[in-house]
């Protein structure tokens, strides 16, 4: 009924692979996930594509033990609010069980939830520990 | 606002699970309770609000202010029926819409309802709904979903504010004594923290007793010019104001996670118009999705400092007799969370709670994690 449907994943398929941002030179603001417009500066804005470098710090996290249906099979697995080094943050499953908030982390890919009725097997960025 | 407003009636159905009754039987019957109350017959309706978050996710159905308006006798007398959706707020927002109309001149007489039936998808599927109010690209397909999301904001709450386990619990224990008595909500029993505490995890440290519950129901209130208020009935009570704001969908995206800023902004605005401060308010629904949801919001309502939301209950702030009576009804936690219903469903319940002892009433409703807020302020007359 509502797992990420096949064209929504791919169109997204550059960010969610390369971690690729944008990054507003205006104000010197870098985002993940990209936007067209800075938020900030809207129609001054001047916006880039940017690179991220896929290492950062753990803000918050949890465990989740009631997951959404198509991540069903993998509870409970840990989610954090992971602050980039560039500045964006984002929420990302991290593969280590023991976490804590401040610890460092960098990006990995990895197997995603499987996507309900259709089969198809997603892939995406989650984080490990660097420490 | 151009013109003053007030609520001249109100009514809701039972919150719980009502397996036997339909999505339309629901708010047909909250709405005729709210007419009933108002003595307002069905021609001198204007126009109809409808805030229902996902009718067509949890019974297949869209549309729903046109099917509202005709189960409701409504369409045979030409009444505009709209429906409003901002997740779990549209029924706050049903509400503001109802009395803008008026203010504006519009409008006369104008029917604020909200509807939400839940339990006929399993939990999973709920579970996914939901997840519908977060941002579906970069929170929910990473893994998250709103209690996943609320716990995170918990646990940065723990870390900053030293905001203990057992002060989550205190919450929940609060607003289910609260709930005793009330005859439309879903879970009027005391639990204690123990019992909370003893719940399987949702979503670490938030455990099933943290959250809301599933539920079907409904909530009207009619509102009306306030000079002609008297025309209709003696237990009018005045909308002093109704304000909505915007915060980043992704709660990643915030400043800072422990903080609403829809909701600091909409209450900022809503006390400026009212000219009132959040000392004065004796009585509010807040938004209790979940028990870390309360702690926040009575801190960026005014009612404690920042960080001390967690120490409400024990220092009998928020607590029947406290300072300001939070969530007398039960709250999302007790009396019930149909999500389109409860914003309308709060002002029923203060709209009661000021024809009593009380004098001035706020209602507090978040979409999803506050990316949209609404507050109302209203007063006895
Ligand atoms: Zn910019």
């Amino acid at each position: 009924m509502t797992e990420m449907g096949a064209p929504r994943f791919w169109r997204n398929i550059q960010q969610r692979y390369r971690l690729t941002g944008t990054r507003c030179d205006t104000c010197d603001t870098t985002y993940f996930p990209p936007r067209q417009l800075c938020p900030e500066c809207r129609r001054e804005g001047d916006v880039e594509e940017q690179e991220l470098n896929g290492t950062g710090t753990v803000v918050t996290y949890t465990t989740v033990h009631e997951p959404s249906p198509e991540y069903e099979g993998d509870s409970p697995y840990s989610l954090a609010i992971v602050e980039l080094d560039e500045g964006p943050r984002v929420t990302a499953q991290i593969v280590d069980d023991e976490i804590q908030v401040g610890d460092e982390v960098e990006a990995c890919f990895r197997r995603m939830g499987e996507g309900g009725g259709d089969g198809v097997i997603y892939y995406g960025f989650k984080f490990r520990s660097l420490d | 606002m151009p013109r003053d407003v007030a609520v001249i009636g109100a009514g809701q159905t039972e919150f719980g699970e009502h397996w036997e009754r339909s999505f339309r039987d629901l708010v047909v019957t909250a709405g005729v309770r709210a007419l009933e109350d108002a003595n307002v017959p069905g021609e001198e309706i204007d126009s109809l609000y409808v805030g229902n978050m996902s009718a067509g996710q949890f019974v297949g159905q869209e549309h729903v202010a046109a099917l509202i308006a005709d189960y409701a006798g409504l369409e045979s007398v030409d009444v505009p029926a709209t429906r409003v959706e901002a997740a779990d707020a549209s029924g706050g927002l049903a509400f503001r819409q109802a009395v803008l109309d008026v203010a504006s001149g519009a409008s006369d007489v104008v029917v604020a309802s909200g509807v939400e039936k839940m339990t006929d998808l399993g939990s999973t599927d709920t579970t996914e709904a939901l997840a519908g109010s977060a941002d579906r690209e970069w929170e929910v397909f990473p893994g998250g979903n709103t209690a996943a999301l609320y716990a995170m904001a918990a646990r940065a709450h723990m870390t900053e504010h030293g905001t203990t386990r057992r002060q989550l619990s205190n919450v929940a224990v609060k607003n289910h004594e609260n709930a005793v008595g009330n005859d439309y909500a879903q879970y009027p029993t005391s639990i204690d923290a123990e019992t909370v505490e003893s719940t399987a995890y949702v979503s670490e440290p938030l455990r099933r007793f943290d959250c809301s519950p599933a539920s079907d129901g409904a909530a009207a209130v009619v509102v009306a010019p306030a000079d002609e208020a008297e025309k209709y009935t003696s237990e009018a009570v005045d909308v002093v104001a109704t304000e909505q704001a915007s915060d980043s969908i992704a709660l990643h995206d915030r400043d800072d996670i422990t903080t609403s800023k829809a909701t600091r902004r909409a209450a900022k605005r809503a006390y400026s118009e009212a000219g009132v401060v959040a000392a004065d308010v004796d009585v509010a629904e807040v938004h209790d999705s979940y028990t870390i949801t309360e702690v926040i919001a009575v801190e960026d309502l005014g009612f404690t400092e920042k960080g001390q939301g967690g120490k409400a209950v024990e220092d009998e702030v928020t607590t029947a007799d406290g300072d300001v009576a939070v969530n007398l009804s039960g709250g999302l936690k007790a009396c019930g969370h149909p999500l389109g219903a409860t914003g309308v469903r709060q002002v029923v319940d203060v709209t009661r709670k000021l024809r009593e002892e009380h004098e001035v009433g706020l209602t507090h409703n978040l979409g999803g994690t506050g990316g949209t807020a609404v507050v109302s302020l209203l007063e006895a007359r």
